[in-house]
């Protein structure tokens, strides 16, 4: 995860920026040095102020001051023409070496291991030592008239320098690409799609092996890519280049201060600018990949518009000082994606949310998603803002459950709940449940009952975004809260479904009478119970004249013989009470995986299995009363789910049961059931072979043979 | 649309050839594939993974090592201890080159391109030198005691690794000393193997070698000190093949249980740079032994004896998830193997060694009849199929092409250095089969012959870039004309296409367009303008003159020759565009013809579907249903109408080599199924014992 760290502002000494903030901030040759041009007429190198140099009043500093790597010396221009060299040693400007230039300077562009490069205003680019060589010469001009240059980035690519820079003429855009080495200059024109009026505001660019990766941050909030080759095929023609979108909408496109884009990796990007336009100013730092907002930091005290990046940390004017914010990407890790890492948080800082919000419109360059769409949405959202200029309600929210009592919180949550699809829906309900269990751990007495009820009916929440919510409930025995987490939760853990199950057998009747559990489960068994018997002794007729048993289970069937009545009875009443029944047939819904369910299940008291079984065996004898295998009711338990549980059950726990003796009936009962069953399907297995033919025939007809003629229609 | 009586023939019992060895270019995103009867194919990967061209293969040459080499020059090596090259424009052998080691069993072109290694039988390791025309014997490496199997170079070219019986020999390429020996355990399971042999080696920049062996391991050795690092029991079989990405983060082998497993280099834990070599992920698309495979920038590729050539696109290099990411197994031939005398119902099935002629049967159902069938019926036959002929050919060369004339009386094929013409003799049920002999000397290779619709005419197009016209009279011949190549080309043409009429004949290259020539005024016509992916079926309609082009994008074209230009519809279709379910189907157009009474069909068909287009009626877009298999059903005329689109498709056939119209009524479906090749198919062999 990409993440921003405490910043820090580097001088104490206020800046004399002007309106258009800094003229630059530049690397030097030491890691942990920069050089900073303001505006005026001053050179800093700092890491704290180590170095200060000042042109003489009257001059002025047209373009920052940069490290000339090879030599370990700074350059600057002043007033457009004047060249000045010096080093660290040097204290007076006016004394250091100087050289007029026969054209305006644009920019001096220099990166580690190769000579810096002088842009001219023109256009042209020169060696700064093929330069000093002859300081007059003439410098021609590559651009055309009233075309400006905005803006501009020096590569090494496979130790050949790259200059990009680009060029703005009435509203068009041109890029243009030298290879210094082999003075090639490739002029694109930067076609700006659909949307004419669109202003770009920002540029940066990366390189990978044959592209310049040329990002914009354009007037409309979007963030657009345009891949320039760096070897051009044909360097003669003027090529067209196309945008492609990026990022939607990652700042409010009317703001009023300026916006700034800087590509800190392959992946990611920051963004200097009001995501919202009423809201302050904020450094976001984006995924472009996975289109998500990975950190944000807001700064109040506004910005010029104006972001740096070097080596990890992030410049920019916060106020009237210059602040560095270190920024730290760590290879993002599933565990960390699934919210299963425990992220630390930084107490101070402003919490963004850390539940990705896959639906709002800001992080969503998906494609499916048309720009119609998420301008409307937009629009929406600008609406509830200049509603609620001051706090929005998911703010208002959060705060509530920070310190009201359960009564107001309830009160807010449903109010919330009404309000319904605002974009950060899922943010909010997931801040909210977080915020509440939070609260709840610290303070014992705190049990927002229906609160959480309410939030978990939302749909939105999942066992790994509050893994504690179930921990609670479980703590207070909450059976309705479990079970109502058990069917709205799909990630449960085996041992917390196992916990649950613990809870829901062992939970005295008489507290289960005052709980008020979902019965949808769960049908009224006890109607139709004549109707048993009459099944009950068709499953005898159903054999056939053999009777497998005979010999082969002498011994149970006289037991069962003894007290046959007893056991019609016995299986034929629920042998749990309703609201139980409900209970566990939640946890006969909830998914699972048996290698992580068995050992848990060996926890269970014996005579809680015991119990379980006869439940199960229940279900099983209800299931196969009619001939589709299912039970009766709006959602109950599938004939597969009952009999998983079964061998779960015996599996885990078999040396046990069987040692018990009021458990050895059900066993027994069991046993003969799925014997008399087996031969049942034995036979149906028969019937089955015989229609196999059938299929036969069919395959024939299909696999005819070497040669034949038939009749093709077409349609 | 009527109904067709079809004869559908699943006796052509052609079996494809194992795979042995495959190279992927990555420059031009080629792939050349060589199968173990020698022949050579090359797969544009660009194209649709078209099949654009082949050397047929030879008895005594069996393909042991492929290699590219200086760029876009493919180099061979083979058990009869020759090197080859061969001439990619021309479509021949350039040359074969005895390496005097015994048989090649392994092959290699150093990194920069300009050298090739050679592994031989004899323990010798060879280094040649790719000059521009041809290759040099430059000297011999410190011989081994045993056969060289695999070989690999160092990135930098400094050192080679070389894979033998039981050992693994590092070479210096200066000094042409063995620098290591590192003996690869013979241990399987416990249980002392006779040998171990090293199948594959890889040799990464980071020094780091890669061996898989018969032991069914994958080993990695670090070659600076001749240790084992790391090894992976991946099979209970032999490990045959391996293939390293270029950027070295990810290699697959391929074993004797058909398995492919590929192997990636990830971090130790989230966030360090220590990586380690893990198994990720394994793939089982073969039946056989996967004698080889391919790693290509998205792609891996897999071949052996199971004769499928699959592509297994790895969905995290794959940067649009469209129709390319979808697997890709290609097992029949890209060309047509199968010609059909209309007049006679006689088919010509053509194999690697021999022909075969088989006539049609009959069933006693007329017309009458056929309109009482329904679809899908089989009508009762009166008459089974004849085998009518065996035709083998006289040495080891393997047949380029064959065709039978229209009316029966004529067959024609070439090989790489005769070509052959028969005249048949039908005698009520006899036949007699006599050879013209004294065939001229510029008749000595074809890469595809074709009979004009009168069978008076036979066109050749020789793998000089020539196209010949022959008079067919009675029992002789008569050369009538050649057209030659264009200076200073000289890409031989792989298809032709003759209008009925006699009049036109058109013919195209692999790269280079569709030329048409005026037969009667024998001058070149009209160059159809140039189009990016190749042709992969032609044919000229009868009456309109319109050359129908299939491309492998599959993008069919309607060009009219007489007008020199593309037909209104050929426009309204490229307008509109074709039905996106079209464009994603993955078996290339193999054959085109007519309907004689309708001219405005055309019928056209891939291995999977067969398809008449009608061109009156609407193009479907993509909204609406392109194939429905069932009949429409309490439908009015009205609705029927409506939802009618040109594109009227059959899948019933399939895999599809070969249909045509034999007469307004009848069609004849070559069906190959996949079952009876994989019956006819060695039992896969778990445990390879090393030269059987």
């Amino acid at each position: 995860m990409a993440a921003l760290e405490e910043e820090f502002t580097l001088s104490s000494v206020v800046l004399s920026a002007g309106p258009e903030g800094l003229l630059g901030v530049e690397q030097s040759d030491k890691t942990d040095q920069f050089l900073v041009t303001d505006s005026g007429r001053t050179v800093i190198l700092y890491k704290k102020p180590l170095g200060s140099w000042s042109v003489k009043q009257g001059q002025i500093i047209t373009c920052p001051a940069v490290c000339n790597f090879q030599t370990g010396e700074y350059v600057v221009v002043h007033d457009n023409k004047v060249l000045r060299i010096w080093n660290n040693e040097d204290v007076n400007l006016d004394k250091v070496f100087k050289a007029t230039l026969s054209a305006e300077v644009y920019r001096i562009l220099s990166v580690q291991g190769t000579e810096p490069l002088v842009l001219f205003k023109e256009g042209a680019v020169r060696g700064l030592e093929a330069l000093l060589a002859d300081p007059q010469q003439k410098i021609e001009t590559v651009i055309s008239d009233e075309e400006v240059i905005k803006w501009t980035k020096f590569f090494v690519v496979f130790r050949h320098p790259v200059l990009i820079f680009i060029t703005e003429k009435h509203g068009n855009y041109f890029a243009y690409v030298q290879m210094f080495n082999s003075r090639i200059l490739t002029k694109y024109t930067l076609l700006l799609g659909q949307d004419e009026n669109s202003v770009i505001k920002s540029f940066t660019a990366s390189v990978d092996r044959k592209f310049i990766s040329l990002m914009s941050l354009s007037s409309d909030g979007c963030i657009y890519e345009t891949l320039i080759p760096i070897r051009p095929a044909d360097p003669e023609k003027n090529q067209s280049l196309v945008k492609s979108l990026l990022l939607k909408a990652v700042v409010s496109g009317n703001a009023r201060n300026g916006v700034a884009l800087t590509a800190l990796d392959q992946d990611h990007v920051a963004v200097l600018g009001s995501p919202l336009a009423a809201s302050k100013e904020c450094l976001s730092v984006w995924n472009i990949k996975f289109q998500t907002l990975q950190t944000s930091k807001e700064l109040p005290q506004g910005t010029s518009g104006q972001l740096w990046y070097y080596g990890e940390h992030l410049f920019m004017l916060h106020g009237k000082s210059l602040t560095v914010i270190p920024y730290k990407c760590e290879v993002s890790s599933l565990a960390g994606a699934l919210g299963k890492l425990k992220h630390s948080q930084d107490p101070g800082t402003h919490v963004v949310s850390h539940f990705v919000n896959w639906e709002t419109p800001q992080g969503c360059g998906l494609g499916f998603q048309n720009s119609e769409q998420s301008r409307r949405i937009l629009r929406r959202r600008k609406i509830e803002v200049s509603l609620q200029p001051e706090v929005p309600p998911s703010k208002q929210l959060l705060s509530t459950i920070m310190k009201d009592s359960e009564k107001h919180i309830e009160v807010e949550v449903r109010k919330f709940l009404a309000l319904k699809q605002t974009p950060d829906f899922h943010t909010v309900i997931g801040d909210t449940v977080t915020g509440l269990l939070e609260r709840c751990k610290a303070e014992p007495s705190f049990y927002p009952r229906n609160c959480l009820m309410q939030l978990i009916q939302t749909h939105v929440l999942s066992y790994s975004l509050c893994p504690d919510l179930m921990e609670i409930a479980l703590k207070k025995k909450d059976v309705q809260l479990l079970q109502l987490c058990l069917q709205q939760f799909p990630d449960i853990p085996e041992s917390v479904t196992c916990a649950c199950l613990k809870i829901f057998l062992s939970i005295g009747d008489d507290s289960l009478q005052e709980t008020d559990v979902n019965m949808e489960s769960v049908f009224d068994y006890s109607i139709n119970s004549v109707h048993d018997e009459k099944m009950e002794e068709q499953t005898e007729i159903l054999q056939n004249g053999f009777n497998p048993e005979e010999d082969k289970c002498n011994n149970c069937d006289q037991e069962l013989n003894k007290k046959p009545q007893d056991e019609t009875k016995e299986s034929t009443s629920c042998p749990v009470v309703q609201k139980r029944a409900a209970l566990l047939n939640a946890i006969l819904h909830s998914a699972y995986s048996e290698t992580f369910l068995l050992p848990h299940l060996k926890d269970i008291p014996a005579q809680h299995i015991t119990l379980f079984l006869k439940y199960l065996y229940f279900l099983y004898l209800k299931c196969s009363e009619n001939a589709t295998m299912t039970l009766p009711g709006i959602h109950p338990p599938t004939l597969n789910q009952i009999m998983d549980w079964i061998c779960l059950l015996l599996d885990a726990n078999f040396t046990v049961v069987v040692m018990m003796p009021e458990a050895k009936r059900l066993l027994i009962n069991l046993y003969k059931l799925v014997k008399s069953q087996i031969s049942v399907y034995s036979e149906l297995n028969k019937i089955e072979v015989s229609f196999r033919e059938l299929q036969k025939l069919n395959q024939e007809k299909n696999n005819r043979g070497l040669y034949s003629i038939e009749v093709l229609e077409l349609f | 649309m009527g109904e067709f009586k079809v004869h559908r023939v699943r006796f052509f019992n052609y079996v494809p050839s194992g795979i042995r060895c495959v190279a992927y270019n990555n420059q031009s995103n080629r792939l050349a594939v060589s199968r173990t009867d020698g022949t050579v194919e090359i797969y544009n990967l660009s194209a649709n993974y078209f099949q654009e061209k082949f050397f047929p293969g030879h008895e005594s040459r069996a393909t042991e090592a492929l290699c590219w080499a200086e760029g876009q020059r493919l180099f061979s090596a083979g058990l009869n201890g020759e090197i080859m090259e061969y001439d990619l424009q021309a479509l021949n052998i350039k040359y074969a080159m005895d390496a005097f080691g015994g048989p090649i069993w392994s092959m290699a072109a150093s990194p920069s391109g300009s050298q090739l290694l050679v592994g031989c039988e004899d323990g010798s390791v060879k280094l040649f030198q790719i000059t521009p025309d041809k290759i040099q014997f430059e000297r011999n490496f410190d011989r081994q005691k045993s056969r060289i199997l695999s070989l690999s170079w160092h990135p930098s070219g400094t050192h080679i690794a070389a894979g033998s019986i039981d050992y693994i020999s590092v070479f210096d390429v200066k000094s042409g000393s063995a620098v290591h020996k590192m003996i690869v355990d013979r241990q399987y399971m416990g249980v002392s193997k006779r040998k171990c042999i090293v199948w594959g080696v890889a040799f990464l920049s980071d020094g780091t070698i890669i061996s898989v062996d018969s032991a069914g391991k994958v080993q990695f050795w670090d070659s600076a000190t001749g240790t084992l690092v790391k090894s992976h029991l991946i099979a209970n079989a032999d490990v045959q093949s391996i293939a390293v990405a270029d950027q070295e983060d990810s290699f697959v082998v391929g074993t004797a249980e058909g398995t492919v497993f590929h192997f990636q280099l990830v971090p130790v834990t989230s966030n360090s740079s220590e990586k380690q070599w893990v198994r990720t992920k394994p793939f089982q698309h073969h039946t056989h032994d996967v004698r080889t495979v391919a790693h290509s920038p998205t792609a891996l590729i897999s071949g052996g004896t199971d004769t499928h050539l699959v592509f297994r696109p790895l969905m995290e290099k794959v940067e649009v998830k469209n129709y390319d990411a979808a697997l890709r197994k290609i097992t029949f031939p890209h060309r047509c193997l199968i010609s059909c005398s209309k007049k006679r119902q006689l088919l010509l099935f053509q194999f690697a060694h021999h022909l075969e002629l088989w006539r049609l049967g009959s069933t006693v159902a007329t017309g009458k009849f056929l309109v009482s069938g329904k679809n899908g019926d089989t009508l009762p036959l009166s008459k089974n199929a004849d085998h009518l002929l065996h035709l083998k050919t006289k040495g080891p060369e393997n047949i380029i092409c064959s065709c039978i004339s229209p009316c029966g009386s004529w067959i024609a094929y070439s090989t790489v250095s005769r070509f052959f013409l028969y005249r048949l003799n039908y005698e009520h049920d006899n036949i007699s089969l006599k050879r013209v002999s004294k065939m001229p000397a510029f008749l000595r290779s074809a890469l595809q012959i074709l009979f004009s619709e009168d069978s008076t005419k036979l066109f050749v197009a020789s793998n000089q870039g020539a196209l010949h016209i022959v008079q067919l009279s009675g029992g002789s011949f008569k050369h009538l004309h050649a057209f030659q190549p264009q200076s200073g080309t000289v890409e031989a043409m792989c298809l032709l296409a003759v209008s009925p009429d006699g009049n036109w004949l058109a013919a195209s290259g692999t790269s280079a367009g569709v030329h048409v020539y005026n037969v009667k005024q024998l001058k070149l016509h009209c160059t159809v303008p140039a189009y990016n992916f190749p042709v992969t079926a032609m044919a000229i309609a009868p009456n309109t003159n319109n050359l129908v082009i299939a491309h492998s994008d599959q993008q069919v074209f309607e060009y009219s020759i007489p007008d020199k230009q593309y037909t209104d519809w050929s426009r309204t279709v490229q307008k509109q565009g074709f039905h996106h379910l079209w464009l994603q189907r993955d078996t290339p157009i193999t054959h085109i013809s007519f309907h004689p009474k309708r001219p405005m069909h055309i019928l056209l068909h891939d291995a999977y579907m067969f398809c008449i287009i009608d061109k009156s009626l609407p193009l479907p877009n993509d909204k609406t249903l392109l194939y429905n298999p069932f009949p429409p059903t309490n439908e009015s005329d009205v609705i029927r109408r409506r939802t009618a689109h040109a594109f009227k498709i059959s899948k019933i056939y399939k895999p599809l080599l070969f249909m045509d119209l034999l007469d307004e009524r009848t069609l004849v479906a070559v069906e190959r199924p996949l079952d009876d090749i994989i019956a006819q198919l060695p039992p896969p062999i778990k445990k390879k014992k090393f030269g059987t």
